[in-house]
């Protein structure tokens, strides 16, 4: 029962935060919607004995990600409401259809398990203690190669931003 | 219900009252301490010494008129000052107040820990939760539709964002040695003496206690001056600077919504001081005086001695409001990106060099 309730409660505002992101015409709410949908996630990360993931999607996504999102929208202005006409075509077609098939997929899942519902994750055996050390060794370890490209990979990205910057700046100074 | 559940339903009540009580409090004694620097008196008139000033402030406030502006945008208006008082209240529940005990009623027995959740992760959960807090001051300016807010919860954003950045480097050495992310055994490592292999040393330096802000005393000077700035107070409090802002980002709240404002900015600010004794001045660790002194009174000791340690904190943070003026914007920036990130990865990597030698030995040897 407690199981339930921590999976439906943090699950239904993913599901709100989610909608808000979609539906809501200022940019702001918007953003304040996937802040609810990411402290949600770290929420169910917890009660799945994550708690590591937990604050670390707290911390990057919703801490620090979305607070630049923020400054950004407040930066450029959010007194125009965005259009809500289509801008690809056959956009809602392509949508629609997208949906059907994902409810097929989850009728099709639930069908095969004779229905069922017992989709909750099987919760970690590792105890609070092991999150943080057992990330570490598996990521300094066995996956130091892919963890050393990711970061080549991030400074790569800061660098190529850095450089646009400051070309940018050097000619308005030139004008 | 099992006595967990209890537990876990009385232990938030209690953080709520002794914050509430605790707050009334400190802006009295910061409205002293800062009149009596500037040559003052300060509140004298409500009771004795003036120290029911604050709650005759906050009765003011309750009865107020909540005014709206035409121009806000209504639900983060009304969001803003909820989110601003949530993190301030959780931060709470990770700071350990004391060793913990065993209760006994009757038959049944309960090991009762005092600290509201001792989750293993607590560093990140302070840093997770403090990054919260930006959302309230942000979405005030913002909502508010008005200028000079806009400015504040602007300014707020990018000053909060670089802070941080400075203060979870400097937990890092912390973290590194006291080799646990749990606020409890972080307090534990910082138990018994300094020590030193060299016996003359030892000497000199065996008295002083085993408390991170020796070793770590870089650490400690990044930490309290990013916290200070996270906290937005003077010098760093010009997200709220009222020559150039009004109010700041709480320029249009009235009544009741400012008072959350206010409550989560002393609350926040009493939160940071606990963390800064828990992390480097040795947490509850204090002599306890036991067999001296009654058995309850050395029982509480360790708590007393958290909060003289918060309160000495707290006696700076209002000494550099007296003395200290505000940063401009510039400096500020400057001050948090070209100084504190590079000298505090520079420590970190001093203090991550030095434990290596101290566990593994020499690289050459």
């Amino acid at each position: 029962m407690t199981d339930l309730l921590l999976f439906a409660i943090p699950g239904l505002f993913i599901i709100l935060g989610a909608l808000i992101v979609i539906f809501a015409k200022n940019p702001v709410h918007n953003a304040m919607g996937l802040v609810l949908t990411l402290t949600s996630l770290a929420i169910l990360y917890i009660s799945l004995n994550a708690t590591f993931v937990a604050m670390v999607q707290m911390l990057v996504y919703a801490g620090a990600v979305m607070t630049l999102f923020l400054f950004v929208i407040m930066m450029i202005g959010v007194d125009k409401p965005e259009q809500s006409k289509e801008e690809i075509k056959g956009q809602k077609l392509l949508i629609s259809g997208t949906l059907i098939l994902l409810v097929s997929v989850v009728v099709f899942i639930g069908l095969e398990n004779g229905l069922n519902w017992n989709l909750l994750f099987p919760q970690s055996q590792n105890t609070f203690e092991g999150t943080p050390s057992l990330l570490a060794s598996a990521m300094f370890t066995s996956w130091v190669f892919p963890f050393e490209v990711i970061s080549i990979l991030l400074i790569v990205a800061t660098t190529a931003a850095l450089a646009l910057a400051y070309e940018f700046r050097k000619r308005e100074n030139n004008d | 219900m099992s006595p967990e559940i209890i537990l876990a339903l009385i232990k938030p009540l209690l953080v709520l009252g002794l914050l509430l009580t605790n707050t009334i409090i400190l802006i009295w004694l910061e409205r002293k301490v800062v009149a009596g620097m500037q040559s003052r008196v300060g509140p004298d008139r409500a009771g004795p010494f003036g120290i029911l000033q604050t709650l005759a402030d906050a009765i003011k406030l309750l009865l107020k008129e909540q005014i709206l502006p035409i121009k806000a945008d209504k639900a983060m208006y009304l969001l803003a000052p909820i989110i601003a008082l949530v993190p301030s209240f959780l931060i709470f529940m990770i700071i350990p107040l004391g060793p913990g005990f065993e209760l006994t009623i009757g038959e049944e027995s309960q090991f009762i820990n005092m600290v509201g959740a001792d989750i293993n992760v607590g560093v990140l959960f302070f840093l997770a939760i403090s990054s919260l807090a930006v959302y309230s001051v942000v979405l005030a300016g913002w909502s508010s539709g008005s200028k000079y807010p806009l400015l504040g919860g602007v300014r707020a954003s990018a000053q909060m964002i670089s802070y941080e950045a400075a203060m979870g480097l400097s937990l890092v050495p912390i973290i590194l040695y006291s080799g646990s992310m749990s606020m409890s055994k972080i307090v534990e490592s910082q138990s018994g003496y300094l020590s030193s292999p060299i016996p003359i040393v030892n000497s000199i330096i065996g008295f002083i206690p085993n408390w991170n802000i020796f070793p770590q005393f870089l650490a400690f000077g990044i930490f309290f001056i990013a916290s200070i700035a996270e906290v937005n107070r003077a010098p760093f409090d010009l997200v709220e600077a009222e020559q150039e802002l009004v109010g700041g980002f709480h320029t249009e709240y009235s009544g009741f919504r400012f008072a959350m404002f206010f409550l989560a900015e002393y609350i926040n600010m009493f939160n940071m001081c606990a963390i800064t004794a828990t992390f480097f001045l040795g947490g509850w660790l204090g002599p306890t005086f036991a067999g001296v002194l009654p058995p309850f009174l050395s029982a509480i000791m360790p708590t007393i001695w958290l909060g003289v340690k918060t309160f000495g904190l707290l006696f700076v943070y209002f000494w550099i409001r007296a003395t200290l003026p505000r940063l401009r914007y510039d400096q500020l920036m400057e001050l948090g990106w070209k100084r504190l990130i590079p000298i505090s990865l520079i420590w970190l990597m001093i203090s991550s060099i030095v434990l290596g030698i101290r566990e593994f030995g020499l690289p050459w040897s």
